[in-house]
């Protein structure tokens, strides 16, 4: 039976596994305890949960249970990095290489630090969303302190050259953090062979519950440190203070545990439907595909179609969850920064539909939506001027468009 | 955002959709916005002998709001006389599909595209240009 609306925006946020939730119940209820409690057995259950989440994410993430900092998500994640090595490396410099496809979380992080006196590098992608390591390395100064690049982008799902990002953070003894967000959980990522220095990652976008996150600091090779950006009871060993999420991070853990379980056959099966998805959306006229369709998420395709815009389509799917890259409810008009990153024209920035497939997307709910959504697009294109002027062979960068 | 039963109505059943003849000298054609603003209008009129709007139709690139903004002008534009017709309002739009504070923009895209189009039919007809005010977005 299929049930609708059908939920395809699974880079927003993930449903909670079912077998996550009965994992996290008990900590609501029965052992409700402070992890923090030293002193009785309500705080000993607690924190024996937690150390036991730590553990689970550690094996998912190869590292030490130590080298995880609990947080209340991944924007907390990247604001402690980036924020906490500024602080901490002052001393050694002040400069921050990121990329102008980063997520806000980053962005404006970045841009706080700038507030404070730093300096911030903004590399640009080419037309697959992909950095240029050349650039990367060439931007790379004295006084740079943190590269700061995101795994795995949350619009188009590419995946950056983590591997190489990290050999040349490496030899400029640079320090390497990663928003590994969208990629923890959806694909294979080890830190050790990554290379990866801090790495931020978010429960709620691999089927466990929001509000909880991680930061990975790594303790070795070299020793990472972060100055707090919560002052408190020194939790976290001191990193980040603050009443431990037992019940949220009960949850994280046994995602953490679910992901590394279940990975290969999650991904073979969402891959398929997402490629057969893709094939059949691209059989639309005037169609394509945004970002590297070779280093991409698994999950993840971002469709243009032309002559069509994307919030009027959207609501055309109804019956749908996606999201646009239109940005037409903005006062601004602009479409996605992302999209325009990876040199879209605006129009086509306007006209994307990305889609975000999850473990439990079905066969079923994918042929509806490549049904729904070519009526949708073959509806509105009978009513867009600019299909009617294509059909027309009018060139529509000759026309002269009113100023608006 | 949640829209009102009068847009959803709007896009999901569009009055007028459709092309008239833009050589004819009894058309006004209106084309306002551009593609990399996110929508585009164009709106077109016939008119008769008496100046009566007769036939009015549209196309729209846009979201809800703009395709539920020009399809409702042109109901509002059939039978109307060309001077009646400069007085249609974008609030008068706002009010009627309950747009949202963040999509009056597209209302003011079909107020936009109306005096385009009546101007359109008036510089065709030899009669002198309107002095529009500038828009204001």
């Amino acid at each position: 039976m299929l049930t609708l609306p059908i939920y395809l925006d699974n880079n927003a946020t993930t449903p909670l596994d079912p077998r996550v939730l009965d994992a996290m119940l008990p900590y609501m209820t029965k052992m409700f305890g402070n992890a923090a409690s030293r002193n009785h057995a309500f705080g000993w259950q607690a924190e024996e949960a937690v150390d036991y989440a730590r553990d689970q994410i550690a094996a998912l993430i190869n590292c030490s249970p130590k080298e995880i900092i609990f947080t209340s998500g991944a924007t907390e994640s990247d604001n402690l990095a980036i924020k906490g090595v500024f602080e901490m490396y002052a001393s050694k410099g002040n400069h921050i290489i990121t990329a102008t496809t980063e997520h806000k979380a980053v962005l404006d992080t970045c841009k706080h630090i700038e507030k404070l006196g730093g300096k911030v590098t903004y590399l640009p992608v080419d037309a697959k969303g992909l950095i240029d390591l050349k650039q990367l390395e060439e931007a790379i100064t004295d006084k740079t302190i943190l590269i700061s690049l995101m795994y795995a982008n949350n619009e188009v799902g590419v995946i950056q050259p983590v591997r190489e990002i990290s050999a040349i953070a490496k030899k400029h003894g640079v320090l390497f953090f990663t928003d590994g967000t969208q990629a923890v959980g959806k694909i294979p990522v080890d830190v050790e062979a990554d290379g990866i220095d801090l790495m931020a990652f978010s429960a709620h976008k691999m089927y466990g519950p929001k509000g909880v996150g991680a930061l990975y600091v790594r303790r070795k090779n070299p020793r990472v440190k972060v100055t707090a950006q919560m002052d408190g009871g020194g939790h976290e060993r001191g990193m980040r203070s603050g009443t431990l999420n037992v019940p949220g991070i009960v949850g994280l853990g046994k995602a953490a545990e679910l992901a590394k379980q279940d990975m290969a056959s999650d991904t073979a099966r969402i891959a398929a439907m997402r490629d057969r998805l893709e094939r059949e959306l691209l059989t639309i006229e005037e169609s394509y595909v945004n970002g590297s369709v070779e280093h991409r998420l698994p999950h993840v395709s971002n469709i243009s179609f032309k002559y069509v815009e994307g919030e009027g389509l959207m609501m055309g799917v109804k019956d749908l969850a996606v999201s646009s890259g239109s940005a037409c409810t903005s006062a601004s008009l602009e479409p996605s920064y992302v999209l325009k990153a990876l040199g879209l024209s605006d129009d086509l920035a306007h006209s994307s539909l990305r889609f975000g497939l999850s473990r439990f997307t079905t066969d079923e709910e994918i042929d509806y939506a490549i049904g729904h959504v070519k009526e949708a697009v073959a509806k509105l294109r009978e009513m867009s001027p600019l299909w009617e002027m294509f059909k027309e062979g009018i060139d529509l960068n000759s026309i002269e468009w009113a100023e608006h | 955002m949640a829209y009102s039963d009068k847009v959803i109505d709007h896009y999901n059943n569009p009055r007028n959709v459709g092309t008239l003849d833009k050589a004819k000298n009894n058309v006004g054609t209106g084309l306002v916005g551009a593609p990399e603003c996110g929508d585009v209008m164009r709106l077109q009129i016939e008119v008769d002998e008496n100046q009566i709007i007769t036939d009015a139709k549209f196309k729209t690139f846009g979201c809800g709001s703009a395709i539920a903004s020009s399809s409702l002008a042109t109901e509002w534009l059939k039978g109307k006389s060309v001077d009646e017709a400069l007085t249609i309002d974008n609030m008068d739009i706002v009010e009627e599909l309950a747009l949202p504070p963040v999509k009056i923009h597209c209302s003011v895209l079909a107020e936009d595209a109306i005096k385009s189009a009546i101007n359109d039919y008036r510089v065709k007809n030899g009669l002198p240009e309107l002095e529009l005010p500038k828009s204001h977005h």
